[in-house]
């Protein structure tokens, strides 16, 4: 009994700042800050949620993110998998070596080579382009990393087995391994799909154009500009959680499960 | 590696053939990624290494600057500020974390309804976003009027921290930004850990007369300590990164109060553009890092206990 108390009161310290947000959302402005707080509006305004669309141009913004998501997300599932395929299961040369270098790059903060990599995106002339962050995301160490600790832990006999039948490493790979590895695959995509909604220093380095920018971008530049009107910033932060919550909720059980088993074997 | 070169040696050309066909086959799955990896990655991570030992402004000609960069980092007061916040964010972000992602993971570990729903609440804040986090965070916040000072008011409290908007307690409301946002990732993993320690340690522990503490300690605590250094080391990398969350929060201030080394990158590279010295510093933190986790692989002999 005091177990749950204890958890619930955690939960709706851990839930608060999102109730908090919804309710607020749902308020005239001068009514957000108002003491005590009603936590439930007597009458919701639910016009602050077509008023954010037409305030900047949110819906653009939305549908940059979209895109960039769906596109960096599908890439990276493609090349990881590929990639860890390989490491995980076939011999090379230099296979180890190589595997150090991703792993080194795991370490290593981002932040240590942003610099040279936004001068050589100028070089390339493509600064203020979508291309800059998708050629950036798209080929993840991390994502490597993930997928290869995951194969590790299918039995080689399966694939002898395939071999000796006859089947093709790739055929292996896309009829074998993928569909053995739909809780790593679906983890990565949450974690990619998740990463690259919310990324805010990409696109505040690379996008200029109003045309480009994403929905974090979109939502701070809302803060900057309504910084008195609290109703919409929320209004406005809420839509930016929506299709996070949607994928969380569609794919958590696996997500949980690809956490704890990258987590545990290290 | 060893096994590829005996195979080598003694392979008749047609097997030969057949190993170079596979060591191809290989090859072509990894290569995707790896052109990428290498050229957007690797060949920056290097030339981020010369770049600190160059001056350049992005446009005009670049020219060596030896060891300058690193001198002037020395007299560098907002750089030693932001090492300091750095370390102090590193410092308060890291235990706080964990302890509360062990207590979690150990709630959380008992045969419970409604679980799944618990540990998904937890866990939410992980994945929000960052922006809209922060934002929140500010307004529960606020000086004046937020529902936190509103409540501390209504009991009694006469003057409430201003928060991200006090110097003196900006840092802390950014930890505490940053502890409620991670907690859940590292408690998951600390569950995972928990679920994987054979029962029959605790039976034995109980027939020798263990308390609840003792089983905690002399059980518990050892068996978690490969999730503990896992975590240990993630999380400390994390929190020398940390950024979004003080550029959304508090963008470094009020004052210098939160310019954490990454937001001091930030500023020098792209609104300075001074790219070789904010490669200098941007070394200075690859170097912390590295010496730290190197510092953590090599005490992991001490207390890490694999089974």
């Amino acid at each position: 009994m005091m177990t749950y108390a204890v958890l619930i009161i955690l939960a709706v310290f851990m839930l608060l700042p999102f109730l908090w947000m919804v309710s607020a959302s749902l308020k005239l402005d001068q009514d957000v800050f108002r003491v005590p707080i009603q936590w439930i509006p007597s009458k919701p305004v639910w016009s602050n949620f077509a008023t954010i669309w037409t305030r900047i141009p949110f819906l653009t913004f939305f549908g940059n993110s979209l895109k960039l998501t769906v596109i960096i997300t599908l890439l990276q599932l493609f090349t990881s998998s590929f990639a860890a395929y390989a490491f995980a299961k076939l011999k090379f040369p230099g296979r180890d070596w190589l595997f150090l270098a991703y792993i080194g790059s795991i370490a290593i903060p981002w932040q240590v080579y942003m610099v040279p990599q936004f001068i050589m995106m100028r070089r390339l002339d493509l600064v203020d382009t979508h291309l800059s962050l998708i050629l950036l995301q798209a080929f993840s160490a991390f994502g490597v990393f993930l997928l290869r600790q995951f194969f590790i832990s299918i039995p080689d006999e399966i694939l002898d087995a395939a071999r000796i039948d006859g089947m093709s490493e790739y055929g292996i790979f896309f009829r074998i391994m993928l569909p053995l590895s739909k809780p790593a695959l679906a983890t990565l995509t949450i974690f990619t799909a998740v990463a690259v909604w919310n990324d805010f220093m990409g696109p505040l380095i690379y996008l200029n154009s109003q045309s480009l920018k994403t929905i974090q971008l979109g939502l701070r530049m809302f803060i900057q500009q309504y910084g008195a009107d609290y109703a919409l910033i929320m209004a406005a932060a809420l839509v930016s959680l929506i299709p996070v919550v949607i994928l969380f909720v569609a794919l958590q059980r696996f997500f949980v499960e690809g956490i704890a088993s990258t987590g545990v074997k290290g | 590696m060893s096994s590829l070169s005996l195979n080598q040696t003694t392979a008749s050309p047609g097997k030969r053939r057949s190993q170079l066909k596979k060591y191809a086959i290989a090859y072509s799955f990894i290569l995707p990624n790896l052109i990428g990896f290498a050229i957007f990655t690797l060949i920056p991570m290097g030339f981020s290494l010369v770049l600190a030992f160059m001056n350049w402004d992005g446009a005009n000609q670049i020219s060596w600057a030896g060891f300058d960069n690193f001198s002037r980092l020395l007299r560098d007061e907002t750089f030693r500020i932001s090492l300091t916040n750095t370390l102090i964010f590193v410092a308060g972000n890291v235990p706080l974390t964990m302890v509360a992602a062990l207590g979690l993971a150990m709630l959380l570990n008992q045969p419970l309804r409604g679980r799944n729903f618990f540990r998904t609440t937890f866990f939410f804040p992980y994945v929000a976003s960052l922006v809209a986090v922060a934002v929140v965070w500010n307004m529960l916040f606020f000086p004046s009027a937020g529902p936190v000072n509103s409540l501390l008011s209504a009991l009694g409290v006469q003057n409430p921290p201003r928060w991200s908007a006090s110097v003196d307690w900006a840092m802390i409301t950014v930890i505490l930004a940053s502890v409620w946002k991670g907690v859940g990732y590292y408690m998951i993993i600390y569950l995972a850990a928990l679920q994987s320690i054979p029962t029959i340690l605790y039976e034995a522990a109980a027939v020798d007369g263990a308390n609840a503490w003792q089983k905690f300690r002399y059980v518990t605590l050892p068996m978690l300590t490969p999730a503990t250094f896992f975590i240990s080391v993630m999380l400390t990398i994390a929190s020398f990164k940390v950024f979004d969350l003080i550029m959304v929060m508090t963008g470094g201030g009020p004052g210098r109060a939160t310019n954490v080394l990454v937001v001091h990158i930030y500023n020098t590279a792209f609104k300075e553009f001074r790219f070789g010295y904010s490669s200098s510093i941007a070394m200075v933190l690859l170097f912390m890092v590295l010496a730290i986790t190197v510092v953590q692989f090599y005490m992991e002999k001490r207390w890490v206990n694999y089974q």
